[in-house]
């Protein structure tokens, strides 16, 4: 049985009004096909199967939803799919390239910032917003950006231990590229 | 969740979207950040049948003064461009005071200005800083352009003066007559909850004696409260001690709180009292950095 939040489907019936949309997915150019009324959340989990993306409280609360619209965090139960027509998304999947995971996915590994991982990809993906703009935030600036994804099981210390930890390796290695640039 | 179907608009220009506002007899929403309709939307408590999406309309993504003083807000300016820009503290502190606490940091980056104020929510921030700066919605519709005054613009909960077929293109705060002081002190018991209570606070200065002051209440009545009185106390006066109690007093007894999970009656007319005392002794240093 599907779940509750995903009886909708992502292409519908013939006597629905359909529109064409085309939206760049983690760097991937995808043309679809969605009834207007289509979640973002869904298009991303059902149309493209990337279900890293999670819907948790579905009344954007939460934040489990949460990927990036241009590089900016939105939560992506509370847009339709037809408003990312044109625009870049990034979702969880985007974050590690083919061999190495992102510093922020390694921060969350290193300093165990998840139990039950359900709020991760939501938590991973404002930190990066952060660390893109601010790179070396303190720890009330981490847990401001982080404000508006909930997490019911860690109280939150090993997530903003992971992200201040991804934001030094992120130093180390843009220091290292300088290094390399003087020589 | 998901709404019920309706079909989808998306704009150029704002011609083209009040042409379509126009044709809709009513039965259209206008979608700009969606971060209280889209949620509505999905519990059905409105099913709109035409949704006109405004974000591909260029233009409108902006905030800024004009050359005598206006300062405008366009439909499409988000919350977090406001709490970005660091200028602005300078030109409307008591908007970027409110700018970082609207809701949490994922709808800041969605959920616009103009936005929050048409969908009128009773208990709503920005209704409190607009009425305390004395701002008004400058609505289009097929016949042009008119201004409302945000005091006036909520008729009930949400819900507002504009026609079926306008669209707010706008909100605009009037010139100061002095130099621009004031915050918005805004409790709440977690990220993105209502408030429990928040005031906001305009004043303009002439050297220390203030020229015009507004001060607007959240969260401690049925819809946004202009404390006038409070206000009024403060015009002609320096900002000194008994003054800001007095103005605490006026704000604390024309607030019309309900005990309820936040708190209780007594406790959010002390926080009123509270925050109106701590904005106004906490501008005391700017006031003599004018003098």
């Amino acid at each position: 049985m599907t779940s509750l939040f995903e009886v909708m489907p992502a292409e519908t019936a013939v006597d629905t009004p359909v529109r064409k949309l085309t939206v760049n997915v983690n760097g991937k150019q995808e043309t679809l096909k969605v009834e207007p009324r289509l979640l973002l959340a869904h298009m991303i989990r059902q149309a493209l199967g990337l279900t890293g993306t999670h819907v948790g409280c579905d009344t954007t609360n939460c934040g489990a939803c949460t990927v990036l619209f241009d590089g900016a965090p939105v939560k992506s139960c509370t847009m339709f799919a037809v408003q990312a027509d044109g625009h870049d998304i990034t979702t969880v999947e985007g974050l590690a390239s083919a061999s190495e995971l992102d510093p922020i996915q390694e921060g969350f590994k290193d300093e165990h910032g998840l139990q039950c991982g359900f709020c991760t990809p939501g938590m991973m993906l404002s930190a990066k917003a952060l660390l893109t703009e601010n790179p070396n935030p303190t720890e009330d600036e981490v847990r401001w950006a982080l404000s508006g994804n909930l997490c019911r099981c860690t109280g939150y210390q090993n997530i903003v231990k992971a992200v201040l930890l991804a934001a030094e390796s992120l130093q180390h290695q843009e220091a290292s590229k300088d290094e390399g640039e003087t020589l | 969740m998901y709404p019920s179907r309706f079909s989808y608009e998306a704009p150029t220009t704002v011609k083209e979207a009040i042409a379509l506002l126009s044709k809709a007899n009513g039965e259209a929403k206008v979608l700009a950040g969606g971060q209280s309709l889209v949620p509505m939307m999905k519990l059905r408590f409105a099913a709109p049948q035409i949704l006109v999406d405004i974000n591909n309309i260029p233009g409108l993504a902006f905030h800024s003064a004009d050359p005598d003083g206006t300062y405008r807000i366009g439909a499409l300016c988000r919350h977090v461009d406001l709490e970005k820009d660091v200028e602005l503290a300078a030109q409307q502190p008591t908007m970027a005071a409110a700018a970082p606490v609207i809701a949490d940091p994922i709808v800041r980056t969605r959920g616009t200005v103009v936005g929050s104020l048409c969908h009128a929510d009773p208990q709503g921030d920005w209704a409190s800083v607009m009425s305390a700066l004395g701002g008004s919605i400058v609505a289009e519709g097929p016949n042009g352009r008119r201004t409302i005054p945000c005091s006036d613009f909520v008729n009930g909960p949400f819900q507002n003066l504009l026609e079926p077929e306008e669209l707010a293109v706008e909100a605009t705060v009037p010139p100061p007559v002095g130099t621009r002081a004031g915050g918005y002190l805004k409790l709440e018991r977690r990220i993105g909850d209502f408030a429990t209570a928040g005031v906001a606070v305009s004043l303009e200065l002439s050297g220390e004696q203030v020229v015009r002051a507004g001060i607007g209440l959240t969260g401690v009545g049925p819809s946004t409260i202009c404390a006038d009185a409070a206000a009024e106390t403060l015009v002609g006066q320096a900002l000194d001690q008994s003054t800001i109690e007095r103005a605490a007093q006026l704000a604390s007894d024309v607030s019309q709180p309900r005990s309820d999970h936040r708190g209780s009656e007594a406790y959010k007319r002390h926080i009123v009292a509270t925050f109106v005392t701590r904005i106004l002794s906490n501008l005391q240093p700017a006031t003599e950095q004018a003098t």
